[in-house]
């Protein structure tokens, strides 16, 4: 007899070791998540995906199942509150859907669909972020980084570099380079490197690739994202 | 430049866990940290040059930027405020001819706020070079103004000027007297080990950083772990605006501090302990590692302690001004010379800590007292106090009194008798805890200390009546956004949209629907925050809108909505690329019905 938690009323077997996510995803339960890549170590830091468990908030994506857990994922409140969460995003952010070549690929745009999110709610904060357009096949729009760490863990992890990494306190938080320009250019990621592919959102952006499958027929145009998820993260 | 930062880097061993000293040491000497000077470190220290990039732009006192060769920091804590230090600091910035926040054009100055110094009963206090100078005023900055000026080497300036006193006014159990250095560790190896950590429990010895986690309990799950290479550290972090109890305990307990943490690694099994000293507390740095040196001389630090086969040592770690560095798991990092950003949890520092091994982290209060609990037992300790607050608590009393300072009280004790005791008149009200406590009104001062009602870290304001509580309120809120450390979405956001919510209702340009969503946002914040320091950054606004709504009522505005930023003066660069300035280049904030 396996042990199990239960989510929502449903009882989710689950292994030692694995957090509530994993084995949320591999009972077929979404959990909204941006910061979250199973082929990573957990970040926690979205807070997207968190959960009541036993009456507590945690994060889904780095909190242990253990047994006996009873755990809240889908409920108006936990919905709501993920909505605001995502709403902090665009709003600390320049995140201009319409106009940005991820759109319809894009995870953040895909959770704020999931969520009903039809506004932004918080006021801006007109960030000044810059673009890095100085590699010959990369480009990082900072404007539209949400701080997910996955390029980080990505180029660390996956690629044996360290490309990228986060600095700044509080809201003046940002991503950095690798390199002594501080510039993508000058430090050693390249077009095959996991980093370069991992960004949920149009941060970082392959040049010359935008628009080859046209809006319409991208990923979240054909499948809501808790199917994408589930289909892509299911192990 | 290069010779200076190698002996740096050769003084610190190379060692990545001691970048922040290495940092310290070339923002010190360079006024800033050049970009040769990340290149080197990185090369040398064999880590990415991003982590000294991250390092720097965490940390409020490194900087990319050139300071002055007099870096001047003042103190922005709500304290300092009640003792003038806004008047005061303008004054400083126009007797020095240099703007706030900048350096001055030939180099020789830079005035800028900081968080809570850790001087609040003998404010408005402020840092050169590191270095505290309490109770500023007028005559003592022209006397500051004019050394700099004539370039005076600090080590010439009046010795005075850098006097910290230690203003104890209620001794109990703890402060009474001081233990014989020796005296604990003595009873403890006479006693056993075990039958020792068995009064630590009895004692009911509660951690004194305001968590209240038991400390017997903690150190007995450190002492289980399998893996036996274990640490032992001291939080000497203080950044709660409005404490400074450590500060008055490091200068002079320092011995029982010192002795608490060699009895913990002696029971945990430990060799190597930290005190990890906030920046602020620069001070204090030299005369605790003479007080090292001299344990370490009488045999109570280093090889075979008291000849009883332990070995264990401290070194001293200092901080460069982070908040968020006083939460266990982001101090942890920190000591390891990163970027202060609390950890997930499970696992916790006990089992998974300093580089990943069982870790035990106490506040300095509470390994003082349980070197007391060592010599006198358990049941000393416990016989005063309540039910679930075993002992005494040593508070850090400012603000609107007349006798700030140091305050050892049993727990139980009421707010009213504390208030007496300080000499405070017409309050109207205290904030117990510091920002991240509770606000009590005067209708409330029957509460009592403990953790069973009013739990604290010993951070004491009180405020009275002729205070404007929602400036408090501001300036609370301002602190919590300055000092997040960024690492999840609704703290870093979230404080900034709370500042930013709570000005427009304070600056006049709230309406009817503004508190609902302040309050919203209130809940959003203190629900889904990583830490400590997002779980209580509403606190201020939300013990103010239950206690005060009528004040926030006063200040809406009379209509449905009023946006949240200011439509004119957006126009204000569209006015300057047209140049026009005539009526029809003007809105109106809300047109009227």
């Amino acid at each position: 007899m396996s042990k199990t938690i239960n989510i929502d009323g449903k009882e989710i077997p689950f292994e030692e070791g694995q957090t509530i996510i994993e084995a949320a995803t591999e009972a077929g339960v979404y959990i909204p998540h941006l910061c979250h890549n199973p082929d990573y170590t957990p970040h926690g830091s979205c807070k997207l995906c968190t959960v009541k468990v036993n009456g507590r908030n945690c994060s889904a994506c780095t909190f242990p199942a253990e047994e006996g857990q009873e755990i809240l994922n889908n409920s108006k409140d936990l919905e709501q509150d993920r909505k605001r969460i995502t709403q902090m995003l665009f709003v600390e952010g320049n995140h201009f859907c319409p106009s940005c070549e991820k759109t319809g690929n894009c995870q953040l745009q895909g959770v704020a669909y999931h969520l009903d999110m039809h506004d932004n709610h918080y006021p801006h904060f007109f960030a000044n972020r810059e673009m890095d357009a100085s590699h010959p096949d990369i480009l990082i729009d900072h404007n539209r980084c949400i701080f997910c760490n996955l390029c980080v863990r990505a180029s660390q992890e996956k690629d044996d570099k360290n490309v990228f990494a986060i600095s700044g306190r509080g809201i003046n938080k940002r991503l950095i380079i690798n390199s002594t320009s501080g510039k993508l250019k000058d430090s050693d990621i390249s077009l095959n490197d996991c980093a370069t592919h991992i960004c949920p959102t149009g941060a970082i952006l392959i040049k010359r690739t935008g628009y080859q499958v046209p809006i319409g027929e991208r990923i979240y145009d054909k499948q809501k994202i808790d199917q994408v998820a589930l289909a892509k993260e299911h192990k | 430049m290069q010779a200076y930062i190698q002996a740096q880097i050769d003084k610190y061993e190379a060692a990545p866990v001691r970048l922040l000293h290495i940092l310290r040491a070339i923002q010190s000497e360079f006024q800033h940290i050049p970009p040769e000077a990340i290149e080197q470190v990185a090369d040398s220290l064999n880590i990415p040059r991003t982590q000294i990039i991250s390092v720097i732009e965490f940390y409020g006192f490194l900087s990319h930027d050139r300071q002055g060769k007099y870096q001047i920091f003042v103190s922005d804590s709500i304290t300092d405020h009640m003792l003038g230090k806004q008047n005061l600091m303008i004054y400083f910035a126009q007797q020095l001819k240099v703007n706030i926040g900048e350096l001055r054009a030939d180099g020789l100055v830079s005035l800028n706020n900081t968080s809570c110094t850790g001087m609040c009963d003998q404010g408005p206090a402020g840092l050169i070079n590191g270095y505290a100078l309490p109770r500023l005023d007028r005559p003592k900055i022209d006397a500051i103004c004019q050394l700099i000026e004539q370039q005076t080497s600090l080590e010439d300036w009046p010795t005075d000027f850098f006097e910290v006193a230690d203003n104890i006014y209620r001794i109990d159990l703890l402060l009474k007297e001081q233990i014989t250095p020796g005296d604990a560790l003595k009873a403890s190896y006479q006693r056993g080990l075990t039958e020792t950590l068995t009064e630590v429990d009895i004692s009911g010895l509660r951690g004194r950083g305001g968590a209240g986690f038991k400390t017997a309990m903690k150190w007995r799950f450190c002492s289980e772990e399998a893996e036996t290479e274990r640490y032992v550290v001291c939080n000497a972090d203080e950044g709660e605006p409005g404490t400074f109890k450590d500060r008055v305990l490091l200068n002079s307990y320092a011995h029982q501090v010192f002795e608490g943490m060699t009895l913990c690694a002696s029971i945990i099994g430990a060799q190597q302990g930290f005190i990890y000293l906030r920046g602020e507390y620069l001070h204090l740095y030299e005369k605790l590692n003479a007080i090292l040196a001299e344990r370490r001389q009488s045999g109570l630090l280093g090889e075979n302690i008291l000849n009883q086969g332990v070995n264990f040592d401290i070194e001293i770690r200092l901080g460069l001004g982070a908040y968020i560095c006083g939460e266990e798991s982001a101090l942890i990092e920190s000591l390891e010379g990163k970027r202060g950003i609390p950890r997930n949890r499970p696992p916790y520092p006990v089992s998974q800590g300093y580089l990943n091994k069982p870790t035990v982290v106490n506040n300095v209060e509470t390994f003082m007292a349980a070197a007391k609990i060592a010599i006198q037992g358990g049941q000393w300790f416990a016989d005063v106090g309540t039910k679930q607050s075993d002992g005494t608590k040593i508070l850090s009393i400012s603000g609107d009194c007349t006798k700030p300072g140091i305050y050892e009280y049993p727990f139980g004790t009421k707010i009213s008798q504390i208030l007496s005791d300080c000499d405070a008149k017409n309050v109207l009200g205290v904030q117990v805890g510091g920002p991240s406590g509770n606000f009590i009104s005067n209708q409330e001062f029957d509460r009592v200390l403990g953790f069973e009602d009013l739990a604290t870290g010993g951070s004491f304001i009180i405020f009275n009546q002729t205070r404007n509580i929602l400036e408090v309120a501001k300036n609370f809120t301002h602190f919590f956004a300055h000092e997040s450390c960024g690492f999840c979405t609704p703290c870093r956001v979230g404080t900034s949209l709370l500042q930013k919510q709570f000005d427009k209702i304070v600056d006049g340009h709230g309406s009817a629907g503004d508190i609902a969503a302040l309050e919203e946002l209130c809940q959003l914040v203190k629900n889904h925050s990583h830490c400590g320091l997002g779980q209580t950054a509403a606190n201020p606004i939300l013990s103010t809108l239950q206690r005060y709504p009528e004040l926030y009522q006063q200040l809406l505005k009379k209509i449905s909505y009023e946006p949240g930023f200011d439509l004119d003066a957006s126009l204000e660069t569209a006015r300057r690329l047209t140049n026009r300035d005539d009526a029809n280049a003007h809105l109106v904030q809300v047109e009227e019905d």
